[in-house]
């Protein structure tokens, strides 16, 4: 019929309409990390701490936290806490990525609010950062025993996000 | 006290803007003249009271009034007075104001220049005017409400962005907004016609004149929102496919297609669904534009601040305003009844061609501006659609409208036949191509798109030539200057805008084909050469300015030897924000530009502003004639309308063919 | 061709030539590496910008991305691995030019299977005119019909005088 003809343009519309909805929903700066399930960049970087070197072979083997800071970030004291709370309760250790930062401001950073580092490298030039697809800070991944990344959490950690996405799936990994 | 009369008046503009949606578009249905009569008045008044509304904030930034939050977060009393006022729209609100102000201002526009239209046609074309008129209130009122207070005070304002401390500011967005906004016109009048049930010759001889006009504000708000882009960010970019720009240009796209398609329908009455569905999509991407730029789906230098909240509002209004256009269009559309019949070789064959080609263009830019939206929603993904992107596109499409647009003027209505318009082009098409084959080569080097670029403005040119010739020469008339004469203001507004179309495409092609770059460190009184010209660096000058601390560069320009102009690019750091800008200098010329801008100073001490500095040289040739282009175009739209036809014509056939309808309470 | 108006044809192109000598630009011979880094740079986008190309923009990963771009460069990959180095950090995100895939398909083909379903459009909007004329087509006076035509092809000209 010929109002077949005529309504094409509505129908077309409202597929819009729908996806513009879905839209507001998305952030559309969030850039998702192409690492999830591939291994994780390996490094070999001296440690804010003490002289020897740290590298990814060292922690094959066991589920890791690789958290990207600096002393210059502001978000990085929303998450700092938490943190603290997750080195404390012992249930995955958390390596330290300083990113694009002076080793004396990080250390002096780490004095005043606490290291919650099994430990932390150094990564000045932030060539490290680039391997993992860092674009800001803070960043936390998640990484297996084998090495390979599962999750990356783009911004500060927060409660839910912990609870809901981070711990369950270390849990998971560390079975 | 100021501020709060202007939100009085706003809310009182939006009580008065749903009487005037809803009562005149009543009194049509049920033909009460009482009801018609209400439109003019209540557009008028709701133009009076947006303007107050409009003059209040204003007034607010101007007097430097920081209890009002927008003035806090957006002003400073450092800030020159110009850039005050223009600071009135340098934010969501204020922007969204000025949008309802100019709305306002069309629909008064409307109630001046419609002595000739039928009372109902009138009544239902400012009663779809109000009735998007107080959907923009409804959502200034709800969501973005520039008279916002600001409890304590703040003792000073944040200062106006540095990028938009530039006469570019004070320009671009009215203009901008004056074509944009325009559409509503053209929309408003077919959405009446569909009402109405009646879509003849007529109708499109009354919205034609307003299209345009909204047209040439568009093309003139876009080229200077693209030349205020050349000279402040920097690198000389002109144009970057970005949302926002894109935003502006779908219905600057459709636009274009909608005044070819009007012209069909006014001269042979044919098309007449299809214009219709095009006024209805010109205003939708408007409407789109709005909501992209203010949502936040989109990423874009340009954007507003964004808030969810009112990217739901928006999309709803979106949903309500275009879904319901397109319904009625859907249910009325196949009423209206077919037009002229025409052959395939034949103006009407060109004018669809061009429909066709505009349309699959704006549809590719549409596609590739929101694909990354749409691959995200379904999971798939985040990618960007960028330049590479739609330059692929988008120039294959526009060269064959391009070609057109020399062989449709010179095509008869209804059949042409091909010897004789062959005959014709024979000369064009010669003279085109030599000179584009010739050319480049002057130019220092060949290269084949920039022939096919070349071909295509020359052809234009020539084809116009060929044009103009063949009307002088078939003219009844005695002496060449009555000749010109009786050609009509129409005629030669389509003759210049086509002629800036091609001025316009020589603009792009050898700005792309030729432009040259050298990013360089300059010590103190060294120079480096450049496409011919010798560029000397003389260091950098502390200098203050009114808002401001910026370090003043002098570069001297030479060629062969000779001075021929002292560039002062500068970096500045604005005193409120201490935001950073670098300001380009440039020497302007017909045949092209030298840009100048200053990178970093490459002391080893970064401090040392006496030292060698990064210099960015660009020689950009060509390059004016793009804008050139654009405000010829936009000339020929502005001639077009003062076509006395568009008067004079109107009052004679209206008064015959409605003189009875419009007294009565009969025909509609 | 009318003498006069081959004669200002000439003197225009002989114009054009000689204002486009004036303005005659040499590109300087090293620049091809530079230009090469600044088309891959204007390619690929600056990831915490609003919308800028890794060229244009001022942020410290910019400046560490170009410096990756340029190391790759000069140890000598091609373009399309340096591309390829930076998708597997970061994702296609990354390029302005959206890769040819399955999810881009409808991105790359879409414009062009439109201009095929416009052109198709327009064909068979002109067939259905041109049959509907030929139907209702009647025999006319030759001059009346001559008149006509004139009229038709100065459409544009007001029947009163301007």
């Amino acid at each position: 019929m010929k109002t077949v003809r005529w309504s094409i343009p509505l129908a077309l519309f409202v597929v819009l309409i729908a996806f513009l909805w879905v839209g507001l929903g998305r952030d559309p700066r969030e850039v998702p990390s192409p690492l999830i399930g591939k291994p994780a960049p390996s490094f070999a970087l001296h440690q804010l701490h003490g002289d020897k070197p740290l590298s990814t072979a060292e922690l094959r083997g066991k589920v890791w936290l690789l958290n990207v800071w600096a002393s210059w970030c502001v978000s990085c004291r929303v998450e700092h806490p938490l943190l603290l709370q997750l080195a404390k309760a012992g249930i995955v250790p958390v390596y330290g990525l300083d990113y694009k930062d002076k080793p004396d401001d990080a250390r002096a950073w780490l004095a005043q609010n606490g290291d919650p580092y099994t430990a932390s490298i150094v990564d000045q030039d932030g060539r490290v950062g680039i391997d993992y697809g860092v674009y800001g800070v803070p960043e936390t991944f998640v990484i297996d025993r084998l090495g390979i990344v599962r999750y990356k959490q783009i911004g500060p950690l927060s409660v839910e996000s912990l609870q809901e996405k981070v711990l369950p799936l270390v849990r998971e990994l560390q079975k | 006290m100021i501020p709060e009369v202007g939100h009085f008046a706003l809310i009182v503009a939006l009580l008065t803007a749903l009487v005037q949606g809803i009562l005149p578009m009543l009194g049509a249905a049920i033909r009460e003249p009482r009801l018609m009569a209400l439109a003019r008045p209540a557009a008028r008044a709701q133009f009076v009271l947006v303007a107050l509304a409009f003059a209040c904030l204003a007034w607010s930034f101007v007097a430097n009034d920081f209890s009002v939050q927008n003035v806090a977060t957006n002003s400073n009393s450092e800030l020159p007075l110009h850039y005050r006022v223009a600071a009135t729209w340098g934010s969501h609100e204020g922007s969204l104001l000025l949008w309802t102000l100019m709305l306002g201002g069309w629909s008064f526009a409307v109630t001046l220049f419609s002595r000739n239209l039928p009372a109902p046609m009138l009544a239902r074309v400012i009663s779809v005017m109000g009735l998007v008129s107080a959907g923009f209130l409804l959502f200034l009122l709800f969501t973005s409400n520039p008279f916002e207070r600001l409890m304590p005070a703040a003792a000073e304002g944040r200062d106006l962005n540095p990028l938009l401390q530039d006469p570019g500011m004070v320009f671009h967005p009215p203009l901008l907004y004056m074509g944009y906004v325009g559409f509503s016109v053209a929309f408003s009048f077919a959405i009446a016609a569909l009402l109405g049930g009646r879509l003849d010759a007529t109708w499109a001889r009354w919205s034609r004149p307003w299209t345009t006009v909204a047209w040439a504000f568009l093309t003139v708000g876009i080229a200077l929102g693209s030349g205020w882009a050349y000279y402040t960010l920097g690198w000389g970019g002109w144009w970057f496919w970005d949302p926002v720009e894109n935003a502006s240009f779908m219905p600057w796209l459709t636009g274009t297609a909608l005044i070819h398609s009007l012209a069909v329908t006014e001269k042979r009455g044919a098309f007449k669904s299809w214009t219709v569905l095009l006024a209805i999509i010109a205003f939708s991407l408007s409407l789109l534009g709005t909501f992209l730029v203010r949502s936040g789906v989109l990423t874009s230098v340009h954007a507003f601040a964004t808030d969810p909240a009112r990217g739901v509002f928006i999309l709803a209004f979106l949903a309500i305003v275009i879904g319901g256009s397109l319904a009625l269009f859907a249910y009325r559309a196949g009423k209206v009844g077919l037009g002229g019949t025409f052959g395939l070789l034949s103006r009407e064959s060109m004018l669809l061609a061009n429909n066709v080609l505009l349309m699959v263009a704006l549809a590719s830019v549409l596609l590739g501006t929101l694909y990354p939206l749409f691959l995200d929603a379904l999971n798939l993904g985040k990618i960007s659609v960028g330049p590479p992107y739609f330059d692929t596109v988008f120039y294959p499409l526009m060269a064959p409208a391009a070609f057109l647009m020399g062989v449709g003027p010179l095509a008869r209505w209804t059949r042409t036949p091909l010897p004789e318009l062959a005959a014709r082009l024979r000369w064009a098409l010669g003279v085109a191509a030599a000179t584009a084959l010739v050319t480049p080569l002057l130019l220092g080097r060949w290269s084949l798109l920039v022939a096919f670029g070349l071909f295509l403005a020359f052809w234009i040119f020539a084809t116009t030539v060929v044009n103009l010739r063949q009307r002088l020469s078939t003219s009844p008339r005695r002496g060449t200057l009555a000749k010109l004469r009786a050609n009509s203001p129409s005629y030669y507004g389509m003759v210049l805008a086509h002629l800036g179309v091609g001025v316009f495409i020589i603009g792009v092609t050898l700005v792309k084909g030729y432009e040259v770059e050298k990013d360089v460190r300059l010590d103190v009184d060294e120079s480096v050469a450049l496409g011919g010209y010798e560029f000397k660096f003389l260091g950098v000058t502390p200098q203050p300015g009114p808002n401001y601390r910026a370090l003043t560069g002098k570069v001297e320009v030479r060629k062969d030897g000779r001075l021929i102009e002292t560039l002062a690019p500068e970096k500045r750091i604005y005193n409120a924000s201490g935001q950073s800008m670098t300001i380009a200098a440039i020497d302007t010329g017909p045949w092209g530009d030298r840009y100048v801008s200053l990178g970093e100073p490459v002391s080893a001490d970064a401090t040392n502003i006496h030292g060698p500095w990064g210099v960015r040289i660009y020689l950009k040739p060509f390059v004016d004639w793009i804008w050139m282009g654009a405000f010829l175009m936009a000339l020929g739209g502005f001639i077009a309308v003062s076509d006395r036809r568009y008067r004079l014509a109107l009052k004679t056939r209206a008064s015959r063919v409605f003189g009875d309808a419009v007294g009565h309470a009969g025909a509609d | 061709m009318r003498p006069c108006l081959r004669l200002a044809c000439g003197i225009a192109l002989v114009a054009f030539a000689l204002v486009a000598a004036a303005t005659k630009m040499d590109a300087p011979a090293d620049a091809a590496f530079d230009t090469r880094i600044k088309t891959l740079e204007s390619e690929l986008r600056c990831l915490v910008c609003q919308n800028q190309t890794l060229a244009d923009s001022n942020a410290s990963l910019a400046e560490d991305l170009r410096r990756e771009v340029r190391e790759l460069a000069l140890s000598g990959k091609s373009d399309n691995e340096i591309r390829a180095y930076l998708v597997a950090r970061y994702g296609d995100f990354v390029l302005y030019d959206p890769p040819l895939k399955r999810t881009t398909w409808l991105l790359w083909i879409g414009p062009f299977a439109l201009l095929a379903g416009g052109g198709m459009l327009w064909w068979t909007v002109l067939r259905r005119r041109e049959h509907a004329g030929r139907s209702t087509q009647r025999t006319t006076d030759p001059h009346a019909e001559a008149r006509g035509r004139a009229l038709l092809d100065d459409s544009d000209e007001p029947p009163h005088t301007g």
